[in-house]
């Protein structure tokens, strides 16, 4: 029972991960029905500056994090001003070949500039509480809390400002909205600087908690957390949020309860199965077709 | 003057004729499979060129599968290395561990067509998502899908595992590879400008209305999958061959984006573009490697220019002329000379 | 012996109802219209029976078999062929093509056969062209056969649909606001193609069009609804003159061109 217990905890922590992660994903596609695959590579690049500025900058925690996170939202309009806005009328997959190309050059650049994995420093004190058998670590709880702070922030952000009303009224009728008067391309970057924070976030997160990293760990977590905005139902930020705490939850379930190298071909088989049932992920809906 | 204008006139007229040959494809082929015959018995290139020569072919071979599904058919499928994989694993299992030592030369083209069988069989599989889901959802199944197929290969001791798989002897030759590469030429073309070639692209146009003219849409997706899935796996098959080591991690996601960048860098919906970017791919690849690791930063920034400047693709859904048959092309004039003319 | 029964034909959109109770009789070579304000659910009597929505209730028999439940695809190679409101050509693939891919159910080599190239496919894809040249030849598209059919002008590309529904070698057609967009020049020679079709093919059609000028003048008998439900059936000059039909459209301006 408490390894049931301790294992769920560490489910809590890689979904609150993933989450952040997906988020960035179904804010993108919500926005401009686009997938930017080199999102995954923002949280690699998170971790990275948080790597440069521990090390290097030798700072704390606070800077540290706020660092990477305004590193990669910068990065992440930059992207979109210089590689995503030409491609706007362009048919969508070229848009997404686009996007893998970022990615690419993303993680090779990093690869190019640190050859070899990099150790993330120990940037706040542990403790470790032992409650009904299972051992918590004061970073878990940070993690989880500061993972759900960030997307309250976003929730609120998106259902209670101007700018998450315009980014509402964005994803709904991209043609009409700036006709409204809704500045369109502010909207566009601001959405993308949000996404790739919250992927910067994810990404120190993910450093604290499995200190090695290396520039092609975007990759596979980038993957994983874009079927789990998929599963969430993708454009639908609720949904990203629990797409990844359900991935998070099946990943570490699964290792568990079976040997590790069936990790990955069961938890897919069993993302396939939802989808299969809910072709359109849990919260998301089938778009209107009028024939 | 007048005789450059002749010899223009000349070249043009020969030119013209020559769209009227029927033959002109298979011909062409059957001189590419004949070039790399002799070079290869007479090592007329360098071995090295000759080595870089296969991985060109295995890679149009790929890309035109890949092509099949995501060019004409319009879908976005991410995990075609899975097909790969499995082609790749039957036919070393076949030639390590069951076909007599001495006669494995021999029955190589058998380990490869058993290679493409399998995968064809499991690309059957993949086609029935395909009826129900499209766009991105669909991409979430070829995704799942090849990283089912590498997880499951990681857990089949037998086949060695993460740790892969070895013993296979150089059967992949020049002429072998391009003999593969030539047929599947032949073969997806002949698909493409067929009935079945039709209904993929309207498929793709659009889907409803293709429904609504009485094309038979699931046919349509089976076949595109299990042609596709069948090249893949004869890829797979000469790649494990030539590498005589194959591990999961040869399959993995970034394989799938190799292969994807290689049909969208060349064109898609188009055979010479697939040509195109599986060559202008893999020898720039060996043409950077000087560069070390800089080269892997190049060539993704090059192909995001590419990209927008060229959205489609360098061919983008325009096709070389002695690609498309000769029916296709004077269709229309024929029929107006047979019906005596307007 | 009718052609289309249908009866009790209802749909429901989630909670929306947006046909009830649909009923038509259709003989052979009838020229029916279909006529109501927008959002009537007009297009969607279309759908179901074409198969794109399963209706909730109710059942459609065509020529003796039922269809309800059946893939569009199917239903199309049985011999019903439409057109559609927001034209839905192949964009990327030239004009003989889109016609070519209407033949598709008409193919019987297979795959196989057609890797090969051997004489079944040849002969049958020759037949092909000559089919779909006579087709487009005869709607004055044939000299447009290697064009993209996204570069066609509007009204030919409204042309090229017909063609392309014509290619299946339907006995029903159904033509969906065919003259949506149209001049009244271009709607007379529309009328012209209408009835020129309708006897060089042997056709049943059901029409349905806002264009009161096309409607009154070629419909031998029109089908009203207003909100999914059938308001009105009977010949032209008695549905003009119908105080229900008059209050579904709104407005006089609809009374004077029914007139006119």
């Amino acid at each position: 029972m408490s390894y049931v217990l301790q294992q769920l905890m560490n489910a809590f922590q890689l979904g609150s991960i993933y989450a952040l992660i997906a988020l960035g994903y179904t804010m993108v596609y919500g926005i401009l029905t686009m997938i930017n695959f080199a999102h995954g590579d923002l949280f690699m690049v998170g971790a990275f500056l948080c790597f440069v500025a521990a090390v290097s900058l030798e700072l704390s925690f606070v800077p540290v994090i706020l660092i990477s996170m305004f590193g990669t939202a910068l990065l992440g309009v930059v992207i979109e001003r210089l590689a995503y806005k030409p491609l706007r009328q362009a048919p969508r997959v070229s848009a997404i070949i686009t996007a893998l190309g970022v990615g690419l050059f993303l993680e090779n650049l990093t690869l190019a500039l640190n050859p070899y994995p990099k150790q993330i420093p120990q940037l706040m004190s542990h403790t470790t509480w032992t409650i009904l058998g299972v051992s918590i670590s004061s970073l878990q709880i940070f993690i989880i809390v500061l993972s759900l702070l960030l997307m309250l922030i976003l929730d609120l952000i998106v259902r209670k400002t101007m700018v998450g009303m315009a980014m509402r009224a964005i994803s709904w009728d991209k043609a009409i909205a700036p006709l409204m008067g809704v500045p369109i391309n502010l909207i566009i970057s601001a959405t993308f600087a949000i996404g790739a924070g919250l992927g910067g976030a994810a990404g120190v997160m993910y450093g604290l908690a499995y200190p090695v990293i290396d520039p092609y760990m975007g990759i596979m977590v980038g993957w994983k957390a874009f079927i789990s905005a998929v599963v969430g139902g993708i454009g639908n930020i609720r949904g990203a949020m629990i797409g990844g705490y359900i991935l998070g939850m099946v990943e570490i379930m699964v290792v568990a309860f079976f040997p590790s190298t069936y990790r990955d071909i069961v938890a897919f088989a069993l993302l396939l199965a939802l989808l299969i049932f809910r072709p359109y992920g849990i919260l998301g809906k089938p778009y209107p077709q009028k024939v | 003057m007048e005789n450059r204008e002749g010899v223009f006139n000349k070249i043009r007229q020969f030119w013209g004729r020559l769209m009227h040959v029927r033959w002109l494809l298979p011909a062409l082929l059957g001189l590419v499979f004949l070039a790399s015959l002799v070079i290869h018995h007479f090592d007329l290139l360098d071995l090295y060129v000759q080595l870089v020569l296969m991985y060109v072919g295995i890679n149009i071979i790929l890309a035109l599968s890949l092509n099949l599904i995501n060019g004409y058919m319009g879908e976005f499928s991410v995990g075609h290395a899975g097909f790969m994989a499995v082609g790749a694993y039957i036919a070393s299992w076949l030639t390590v561990k069951v076909f007599p030592v001495h006669l494995t030369a021999c029955l190589f083209p058998l380990a490869v067509l058993a290679g493409g069988i399998g995968a064809a069989l499991v690309g059957l599989i993949v086609a029935f998502p395909s009826f129900k889901t499209r766009g991105d959802y669909l991409a979430i199944v070829t995704l799942a899908f090849g990283m089912i197929v590498k997880s499951a290969i990681e857990n089949i001791d037998v086949l060695g595992g993460p740790r892969g798989f070895l013993g296979m002897e150089k059967l992949s030759t020049l002429p072998w590879v391009f003999f593969w590469a030539a047929l599947s030429v032949w073969a997806i073309r002949n698909i493409v400008y067929s009935n079945f070639g039709r209904g993929v692209l309207s498929i793709r146009e659009d889907e409803i209305a293709s429904d609504l003219m009485s094309v038979n849409t699931k046919e349509v997706k089976i076949i595109v999958f299990v042609v596709s899935s069948f090249f893949a796996g004869i890829a797979g098959a000469l790649f494990a061959h030539l590498l005589q080591f194959i591990s999961p991690r040869a399959f993995d996601i970034i394989k799938s984006t190799d292969i994807l960048i290689m049909v969208y860098l060349g064109g898609i919906g188009s055979i010479a573009g697939s040509i195109l970017g599986a060559t202008i791919y893999t020898v720039l690849l060996e043409v950077l490697r000087p560069m070390g690791v800089w080269r892997m930063v190049l060539m993704p920034l090059m192909l995001v220019m590419l990209m927008i400047f060229r959205p489609r693709g360098i061919m983008g859904l325009k096709e070389f002329s002695w690609f498309i048959p000769v029916r296709d092309i004077f269709a229309s004039i024929r029929w107006r000379e047979k019906r005596g003319g307007r | 012996m009718a052609i289309l029964n249908a009866r009790g034909v209802t749909h429901y959109f989630g909670g929306l109802g947006a046909v009830s109770n649909f009923n038509i009789d259709l003989e052979p070579r009838e020229l029916v219209g279909i006529i109501g304000p927008n959002g009537a659910g007009k297009t969607t009597v279309f759908n179901l029976i074409t198969g794109v929505y399963r209706a909730t209730q109710g059942s459609i028999i065509f020529e003796g078999s039922r269809i309800v439940g059946k893939p569009p695809n199917q239903i199309t190679a049985l011999g019903i062929a439409r057109t559609f409101q927001n034209i839905r050509l192949f964009k990327e693939m030239t004009v003989l093509d889109n016609v070519r891919t209407a033949c598709y159910a008409k193919v019987k080599y297979n795959p196989i056969e057609a890797l090969f190239h051997t004489g079944r496919f040849c002969r049958e894809e020759e037949e092909i062209i000559s089919r779909s040249m006579d087709l487009l030849a005869h709607l004055n598209l044939d000299i447009h056969a290697n064009e993209l059919s996204k570069n066609l002008p509007y009204g030919l590309q409204r042309r090229l649909e017909i063609a392309r529904a014509l290619a299946t070698e339907p006995k029903l057609l159904l033509l969906d606001e065919p003259a949506a967009g149209m001049n009244s020049q271009e709607v007379d020679r529309l009328m012209e193609l209408i009835y020129r079709i309708k006897n060089d093919f042997n056709l049943t059609i059901l029409l349905i069009e806002h264009q009161m000028h096309l409607v009154m003048n070629i419909c031998e008998r029109l089908i009203v609804l207003d909100f999914g439900e059938t308001i009105a059936q009977g010949k032209p000059h008695e549905i003009q003159n119908n105080p229900l039909v008059l209050e579904a459209y709104l407005g006089k301006e609809m009374h004077k061109e029914m007139q006119g």
